[in-house]
């Protein structure tokens, strides 16, 4: 009995090493295996045996019955595995083809700063809000101590509609439409066209974009507005930007300033775009007038507030190093793909 | 404003600093300093040198050579100037050393030349003797230099020493960007006062001396001022015995230094004065002035007047005039006349210094197109008191430079002075507006460097004295920026603002409009933007008729030239120039969408805003059709929770859209825009040569569907039986319709129904079209049985029978 099992299982490992498919191996094991099989039949004739031998057989019978399977399934392993090595070998490509694209467009320039910089703004709770292109006389000048005959009426170039309405030349006039809402305190971020009769060249549109900022409440003082834009700063250009504030003036904020960013291009040791200086201008800012708070209903005794205003072009020229304003309003698709 | 560091220094004599420490520190105290110009700069190892011989040139008839002194030694020049004489003391550029530019006068390099010892013709010339020119500078601000020749020093001129600082070149110009608030900046005496504060010297403005004989100005002239809102004051001065003649060489070069042109002593001192107080000052000739008397007037529409540079100006009723008894003799504030105008025989002069009302000054410099030194200065508005020191100051330099003899008193017709203004001394406040604890004294400190008095008030406290030159301040917060100014803004603490913390949003509008820029990115548009006025033009080149609603516009009066004049009112033309422009530039495949307003008038003329309606615009061309932009839309749709099924009128009526191949975009019965090929004539008009398609959205219409709400639906647990359906379509039946009848006939078991496949050609018969859909039947609670779906197709193959579409079996 023994040799015949000895003798089946060297038969049968020479059978499985011949398998060559799946298939095969699953007929073969049927066949040694199965219900017809020779083991299943030497089971079966365990009956023949004294009974004393027959759990000695039949533990034979079995492991060996074992040890096939182990085979089998090794096989089967190695088989399938030499199998799917062979597909992939035939299935290489040429990873170096072009790809197949899905083509995405690309937000305009002028939109990736904005939207970074209302993102700094709104992680510092500010509400971005619009204001009308197409202004009243009284917002985007008078209101903001800038009444008539004001030298700055003239010096910033306004396209007339008719004598009391205008295009914006400022985005400064959103301050006023907030503060009039009547819904204190005030943190607002205001984007927005502006006008200005410049003829069209390299550093002139007369369409172009500013961003307004306005904070109102009780206690607001210089120091507030100056951590506000030096952590701004430092969100839009990297950490290591400084800044540095100049007085200014704006008839609309008294203390007032202008901030330059240490030179995001050189760090500060001076450069073809910082001129030489290490500086580079970024905005005015100041804390609002109290004379337009009074106009605007907001006692000046109880609140204060600071207001800032960024030229967003000026930005996205400087961070992109784009030298030619014109360009952001071709609209060339070479161009807009850069972004 | 330009001046001189060495004339600030005039007035602040302590100041001792660096170019760029200057810069620096005057930039931070509020005097914001553009930037400066070394005026030696180039000009190395030049000294003064006398010419002891002149000497033929042995092979170079042109060419002399000169031994010149040049202190304790000689050396010997080859020279082609001819202007020299022996004894002549010139300037002389040593081996080794460098000029600022060349004898021509032409612009100057950026290095310099350098000169170096060297052979001319043969001979050795160990230098090199310069003209004005080559010393950087010209005759214009150097009048007594020759022309095309070598500059020639006085005779008391010291040989050997430093030719640059007699030259007044060891100097630094600083070109000052002055904001509009400080006019009493725009004066060489504001500035040196922001300077001596900056750097806590001492401020020593000039001592005006008394001046004048005993004759009495009123014998001499009267004045009479009709209009007072446009002239608040009129001074005038008298000199006599006019000796006309140079001015002392430190006027000269201050001024040349400032970029004026030195003249005579008279001009000069009218010049240095307008810098130094920051007060223009007209001369008139005193014997032009008919009658003796001045009237300030306006002058009557449609007069004509020659102004002293010889020009016709056209004037109106709104420009302000100095008269005599019988003429106009100079336009106030902005230029003389012709007829009164300082001559070579001049005897007597008329100083006039006056202030003028600065907006009528500067609409009229605009219109009359005649912008000078003074009317820039009138024009900020000058300060009443200020006109008296200043006349007083030119007189006295009348009298100390012997130009002439000042006759005694002064007229002056003065509406009412601005009265002494005094504010609280609030340092409290102040701090609390900074952020701040200055303490009081160093405040007090600061205010008393600017000039600011104080004195105590009766009931305690302090009172702040404002200077009259000062009209800049007048409330706690203008206080508070001087104490700013000056204890400097860099010392001022950085703090985030406390209170409640309030949740930072976009507005509801904003984030809609950053979905549509998401979505058609992600299907492939690129953002363009163009300017929000356009040409009238537009209208005829979009094919709309004359009458359309859309032509009229919000008018710009003021517009850069027609091609701007108008606010669109359709957001067309941008996109299709845009697309125009990538065209002629054979960029292939070109999407674009802009996101920008329409303007459209309520009523006409306008009398109150516009309504500014918020487009999204959409054109593309080369890959892709109406269907393309039609799916663009519909990510769009679902993306902002618009689940709803649009539909598509092609009765949109757009004259600039292809007739078969438009569509305006409705959303449950509201239309939000319109979709379209371009029409042919349209795309020819811009040049486009390409099939060309846009859509338009108006976002308001679209904002009322939008939800950012989402609710799980469940996902289908039953399976879905799906049926194709091929059929023969009369050709005019469109799409919507069937789907439209399938929609309502299937009932609430159908899930979808898709059109797969649609075929016009040879194998269907004419006036048909073949279309294939396939339709889904699914219940979300149970196994769909056979009966359900034989039931619903049964109504829908009847629907089709009905209108006339034929299965194909």
């Amino acid at each position: 009995m023994k040799a015949r099992l000895d003798q089946i299982r060297k038969q049968v490992a020479e059978q499985i090493r011949n398998c060559d498919t799946t298939e095969k191996l699953n007929e073969m094991k049927v066949g040694v295996l199965g219900k017809k099989g020779e083991l299943t039949n030497l089971l079966k004739s365990l009956k023949d045996y004294a009974p004393e031998e027959r759990p000695q057989i039949g533990q034979l019978v079995n492991e060996t019955r074992a040890e096939i399977e182990k085979l089998i399934e090794e096989h089967r392993v190695n088989m399938e595995k030499t199998l799917r090595e062979a597909k992939m070998k035939a299935e290489v490509i040429d990873v170096t083809l072009p790809a197949k694209k899905t083509e995405l467009g690309h937000r305009h320039p002028n939109t990736i700063v904005l939207e970074e910089v209302e993102r700094i703004f709104i992680g510092m709770g500010y509400e971005v809000v619009e204001g009308p292109e197409v202004e009243k006389d009284y917002y985007n000048f008078e209101a903001l101590n800038i009444p008539a005959d004001h030298p700055a009426k003239d010096e910033q170039d306004t396209f007339y509609i008719t004598g009391d309405i205008l295009l914006r030349t400022q985005t400064s006039g959103a301050q006023i439409h907030e503060m009039e809402k009547g819904k204190l305190p005030i943190r607002m971020l205001a984007p927005g066209r502006v006008f200005r009769s410049d003829e069209v060249d390299a550093t002139h549109s007369p369409c172009f974009h500013q961003i307004e900022g306005l904070v109102i409440d009780r206690d607001i003082t210089f120091a507030d507005l100056k951590g506000t834009l030096a952590e701004f700063a430092r969100e839009l250009f990297g950490e290591q930007t400084k800044v540095k504030f100049r007085p200014h003036h704006f008839p609309f904020t008294e203390p007032s300033a202008e901030m330059d960013v240490s030179c995001f291009k050189c760090g500060g040791s001076g450069c073809r775009f910082c001129k030489g200086s290490g500086w580079i201008e970024i905005l005015g800012c100041g804390m609002v007038h109290p004379h337009v708070l009074e106009m605007s209903h907001i006692d000046p005794e109880v609140y204060t507030g600071f207001a800032f205003g960024v030229g967003l072009e000026r930005i996205t020229l400087l961070k992109y190093e784009i030298d030619d304003m014109r360009l952001l309003y071709e609209n060339d698709i070479r161009f807009l793909k850069q972004f | 404003m330009n001046t001189a560091l060495s004339w600030i220094k005039a007035y602040v004599p302590d100041l001792d600093c660096g170019d760029q420490e200057y810069c620096d520190a005057m930039t931070l105290s509020g005097t914001k300093v553009e930037g400066y110009v070394r005026r030696d700069k180039n000009l190395e190892k030049i000294v003064i040198g006398q010419i002891l011989s002149i000497e033929r040139h042995p092979d170079a008839d042109k060419l002399i050579v000169c031994q010149v002194d040049v202190g304790g030694r000689t050396i010997q020049i080859v020279t082609g100037a001819h202007n020299v004489k022996e004894g002549d003391k010139v300037p002389v550029v040593l081996d080794g050393g460098k000029v600022a530019g060349g004898h021509d006068g032409a612009p100057l390099p950026q290095e310099g030349i350098s000169i170096k010892a060297g052979k001319l013709r043969g001979v050795a010339s160990e230098g090199m003797m310069c003209s004005i020119e080559e010393l950087g500078s010209d005759r214009n601000m150097y009048p007594e230099a020759p022309e095309n020749g070598i500059y020639i020093f006085p005779g008391n001129a010291e040989v050997g020493s430093d030719a640059v600082e007699a030259l007044g070149l060891r100097d630094t110009v600083f070109e000052y960007e002055v904001t509009s608030n400080r006019v009493d900046c725009y004066s060489v005496l504001g500035i040196a006062r922001e300077a001596a504060a900056t750097f806590r010297k001492d401020f020593v403005p000039p001592v005006i001396a008394p001046t004048g004989n005993g004759e009495d100005v009123h014998d001499y002239i009267s004045v009479e001022v009709e209009d007072k809102d446009l002239c608040p004051r009129y001074l005038a001065r008298v000199c006599k015995n006019i000796k006309l003649g140079p001015s002392p060489e430190w006027m000269q070069r201050r001024l040349a230094a400032s970029g004026i042109r030195p003249i005579n002593n008279l001009v000069d001192i009218t010049n240095y004065v307008m810098e130094e107080y920051g007060q223009p000052m007209h001369a008139f000739d005193l014997d032009t002035i008919a009658g003796r008397k001045i009237i300030v007037r306006r002058a009557k529409d449609g007069d004509e007047f020659q102004t002293l540079d010889g020009q016709m100006r056209k004037l109106d009723s709104q420009v302000l005039m100095i008269c005599d008894q019988e003429k106009p003799i100079g336009i106030a504030g902005i230029m003389g006349g012709e007829n009164s105008k300082i001559t070579d025989d001049v005897h007597t002069v008329l100083f006039e210094s006056a202030c003028f009302h600065g907006p009528n000054i500067r609409k009229s410099a605009k219109r009359i197109g005649l912008r000078t030194d003074a009317s820039g200065k009138f024009e900020k508005g000058l300060e009443p008191h200020n006109a008296e020191d200043a006349v007083n100051r030119a007189c006295q330099l009348i009298q100390e430079l012997g130009c002439g003899e000042v006759v005694g008193g002064m007229v002056d017709v003065s509406a009412v002075l601005p009265p002494r203004k005094t504010l609280d001394f609030q340092p409290e406040k102040y701090n609390r507006l900074l952020g701040t604890s200055v303490p009081e004294e160093e405040m007090l400190a600061i205010f008393d460097r600017l000039g600011i008095g104080t004195e105590a008030k009766p009931e305690g406290g302090v009172k702040l004295v404002i200077p009259y030159f000062r009209q800049d301040l007048n409330c706690d917060a203008d206080m508070a920026e001087e104490v700013a100014r000056f204890y400097g803004y860099d010392k001022i603490p950085t703090t985030l603002p406390r209170g409640e913390a309030a949740m930072g949003k976009l507005s509801y509008k904003l984030r809609i409009e950053q979905k549509a820029r998401d979505i058609v990115e992600c299907c492939g548009f690129s953002q363009g933007m163009s300017y929000s006025f356009e040409s009238p033009k537009v209208f005829d080149k979009l094919l709309l008729p004359q009458d359309d609603e859309l032509r009229r516009t919000v008018t710009i009066s003021n517009p850069l030239g027609e091609d701007y004049s108008i606010m669109r009112t359709i957001p067309l033309h941008g996109i299709l120039t845009s697309l125009a422009v990538n065209y002629n530039r054979r960029n292939k495949n070109v999407k674009l969408y802009e996101l920008g307003n329409i303007y459209l008038p309520k009523a006409l003329p306008l009398t109150e805003l516009p309504q500014e309606r918020m487009q999204l615009t959409l054109g593309f061309y080369g890959e892709g059709d109406f269907y393309t932009m039609k799916g663009v839309l519909e990510e769009f749709f679902r993306a902002v929770g618009m689940g709803g099924k649009p539909e598509y009128d092609p009765q949109a009526g757009k004259p600039f859209l292809h007739p078969g191949r438009q569509a305006s975009v409705k959303y449950e019965g509201v239309t939000l825009g319109y979709l379209g090929e371009v029409h042919p004539e349209v795309s020819d008009n811009y040049e486009i040569g390409a099939k060309t398609y846009i859509a338009v959205l108006d976002m308001p219409s679209v904002e009322g569907f939008t939800t950012f709400e989402r609710k799980y639906a469940g996902v289908p647990r039953y399976p879905a039986v799906a049926r194709d359906l091929s059929m023969v379509v009369p050709k005019e039946v469109l799409a919507g319709q069937i789907e439209e009848m399938i929609r309502k006939r299937a009932g609430k078991l159908l899930e979808s129904c898709e059109l797969f496949d649609i075929y016009e050609g040879a194998q269907i018969k004419p006036g048909f079209k073949s279309m294939a859909y396939s339709v889904t039947f699914r219940a979300s609670d149970r196994t769909l049985e056979e009966g359900d779906v034989s039931a619903a197709m049964k109504k829908i193959l009847n629907g089709l029978e009905q209108m006339g579409i034929e299965l194909r079996q």
